[in-house]
Order: structure tokens, then C-alpha cells, then sequence
């Protein structure tokens, strides 16, 4: 058969020509988890001393967004095999095949390198080294590495998420303080009550993809206990801004009575029966736990906003 | 030698991926081009004729 010939049996659909929309691609970015990325990276931009041009300010948090986006479209292409069987991720565009994973691959290492490069180039560059190493964690170290060998895996990749606002800090200041360790920190220990209070009802999920998440591995009531010890630690945490005078003490109420529910909502999960399917209490605290992250950052983007303009 | 005819969907979808790009590449044009303009300010003038 002559290749002509050989090509004239296949129609386009046989040799795979694209199918996918441009909301295909976006949906790789993770649109969701960019949008809270945004949003603490905005806060420490805006909470960090000093200034930085308005447009500049845009293009950083652009920068950032994509560079987001890029490790989101990494780790789909690398996870596509476990998205397939968990049915929180199985509409994603790589199980349901309207993107290829060499698709996803090229999207997101052309995104990684141009967020990195632009932000570098145009606001400073160890913003543009804390935004290439952010994309780096997640999705090598947390994606190909932890994700599927430690249950610890979400406590250490964790760092991943918290790093926006330091990027948002060093694009304004150039480099990193105590400061913006504490934003951090409020968002590095939130994260593994936040995904351990999911993984409780989502357990058979995991199992399923063979991710070895902390209730599957050390079991319910290890799992519930971590999640009280972490809460308690971030609602600690999350008073620092106030205690280190770059938040007011109308942050410092506010972020202990919201630390204290964060608090409540663990205790309630960690007395609940291991025996209870339907675990309203883990669902109350996953709800909670955004609720808890988005309204600290914002009193704090608030703030920083009414010390800026002077109000 | 025969062609392979692309359906019509197909060709829908690459056109709409096509405008996506082009979008792209010129917010990114845009973003340089005042990000110069912005880093550089007066002093990109000021320069011997």
C-alpha cells in the first residue's frame, strides 16, 4: 500500500486532528485554584511595604496567574492517568479526550516559561525565581514525586500553594521577610486540614487512583486527629499579622473569631463517629476552611488597600 | 494524492484556537509595549539625535 493510498482509508478524526475548544485549554489552568492564587498574591503585593507601578502590579499578578495556570496544565498532563478514575476529575480535558497529554505538556511548559521570563524581565527577578521554583514544587516535587509516595504528600506540597503571596511580596519589595512568612506560613498550615476534611469523604476516590492520602493510609482517626492539631496551628497563625503590626487590630478580632470557628468545625470532625457516611461535619469544615482563607486575605487586601489611599 | 478533508467542526474549533492565539500574542505586544514605556519613562527619550 502506497502511502496515498494509506491515507486516503483515514478520515481526520483517525489521525487525531484537535477537537478541543480555547475553553478546553483554559480549564487546564485550573481556573478555580488561579483565582485564589490571584487573590493572596494581590494581598501580599498590596500588605508589602513600598510601590510598584499599577501596571507593573497587573502584569505581576498576570505573571503569576499563568505561571499558576502552567503548573496546573503540568499536573493534569502527569495525573491524567488518576483523573481517569476519580470522579472529581474525570470530566477534565485530558481524561475525556478532547486535549492530548503532548498537548497539555507543550501548553504548560510554554506558559511556565514565558510567566517566569516576563515577570522577570519586567517587575524583578527574584520574583520571577520564586514564581519558576513555585511551578518547579508543584509539578515535580508535589506532582510526579510526593503526591503518589507519602501520605505527607498534600502537608509538603502545600508549600506549592503559599507561595503567591511571597511572590506578590518580592515583586514590591524584591525580596522576602518575616512578613511574608507569616502569609505563608496562614496558608501552608491551612492546607492540610483544608484537602484531609475532602480526602475524609472522598476516600474511596483516592483508593480507587492509588493516592495514598491520609485517611487511606493512617486510617480516619489519625486523619482527624492531624486535621485538629493543624487547625489549631493555623488559627495561631492567622492572628501573626496583627501580632507583627502589619495588620490592625480590627484584623486581629476578626482573625481570632474566625480561627476560633475554624477550631470548632475541627473539634466537631474529629469527634464525629468513624462509623458516619454521610460526614456532614468534614463537609462543614472543607466549606469553612475557604471561607476561613479568602476572608483573612481580603480584611488583609482591605487594609492594605485603606493604608495606600490614605483612607 | 488525496487530502484529508476536515470535518466542519473541526475546522470551527481550529479557527476559534486560532483567534485565542492571535488574542495572546497581542495582549503580550501590548504588555511590552507599555511595560517599556513604564520602566523606561522620560529617559526613553532622552537620547542624542
Amino acid at each position: 500500500m502506497t502511502y496515498s493510498e494509506d491515507m486516503a482509508t483515514l478520515d481526520s478524526a483517525d489521525i487525531g486532528f484537535s477537537e478541543a475548544e480555547p475553553r478546553d485549554y483554559f480549564a487546564l489552568l485550573k481556573p478555580r485554584v488561579m483565582s485564589l492564587v490571584v487573590f493572596t498574591a494581590l494581598a501580599g503585593m498590596i500588605v508589602a511595604p513600598g510601590g510598584i507601578h499599577p501596571f507593573l502590579a497587573f502584569v505581576a499578578i498576570l505573571c503569576i496567574a499563568i505561571g499558576a495556570g502552567a503548573s496546573g496544565a503540568l499536573n493534569m498532563w502527569y495525573d491524567a492517568d488518576i483523573d481517569r478514575v476519580m470522579s472529581r476529575t474525570s470530566g477534565r480535558p485530558i481524561p475525556t479526550g478532547r486535549i492530548k497529554p503532548q498537548e497539555a505538556l507543550s501548553f504548560g511548559l510554554v506558559l511556565a516559561a514565558f510567566s517566569v521570563l516576563t515577570l522577570g524581565l519586567l517587575v524583578n527577578w527574584f520574583a520571577g525565581f520564586l514564581l519558576a521554583f513555585t511551578i518547579f514544587f508543584y509539578a515535580v516535587i508535589y506532582t510526579m514525586w510526593l503526591k503518589r509516595s507519602t501520605p505527607q504528600n498534600i502537608v509538603i506540597g502545600g508549600a506549592a500553594g503559599a507561595f503567591p503571596p511571597m511572590i506578590g511580596w518580592a515583586c514590591v519589595t524584591g525580596t522576602v521577610s518575616i512578613d511574608s512568612i507569616v502569609l505563608f506560613l496562614m496558608i501552608f498550615l491551612w492546607t492540610p486540614p483544608h484537602f484531609w476534611a475532602l480526602a475524609l469523604y472522598k476516600v474511596g476516590d483516592y483508593e480507587k487512583a492509588g493516592v495514598p492520602m491520609m485517611p487511606n493510609v493512617a486510617g480516619m482517626k489519625s486523619t482527624k486527629g492531624q486535621i485538629l492539631f493543624y487547625a489549631v496551628l493555623t488559627a495561631c497563625v492567622g492572628v501573626l499579622p496583627y501580632a507583627l503590626g502589619f495588620a490592625s487590630p480590627v484584623y486581629g478580632v476578626f482573625s481570632a473569631i474566625m480561627g476560633l470557628l475554624f477550631v470548632q468545625r475541627a473539634w466537631r470532625v474529629f469527634r464525629m463517629p468513624d462509623t458516619d457516611a454521610v460526614m456532614a461535619p468534614a463537609k462543614s469544615l472543607f466549606g469553612f476552611s475557604l471561607l476561613y482563607l479568602a476572608s483573612l486575605f481580603a480584611v488583609l487586601l482591605v487594609e492594605g488597600l485603606a493604608v495606600r489611599f490614605g483612607l | 494524492m488525496d487530502r484529508i478533508e476536515l470535518t466542519e467542526s473541526q475546522k470551527k474549533v481550529r479557527r476559534r484556537r486560532s483567534v485565542a492565539i492571535a488574542l495572546a500574542l497581542a495582549l503580550l505586544v501590548v504588555l511590552f509595549y507599555v511595560a517599556t514605556i513604564v520602566k523606561f519613562g522620560p529617559s526613553m527619550f532622552d537620547r542624542p539625535l
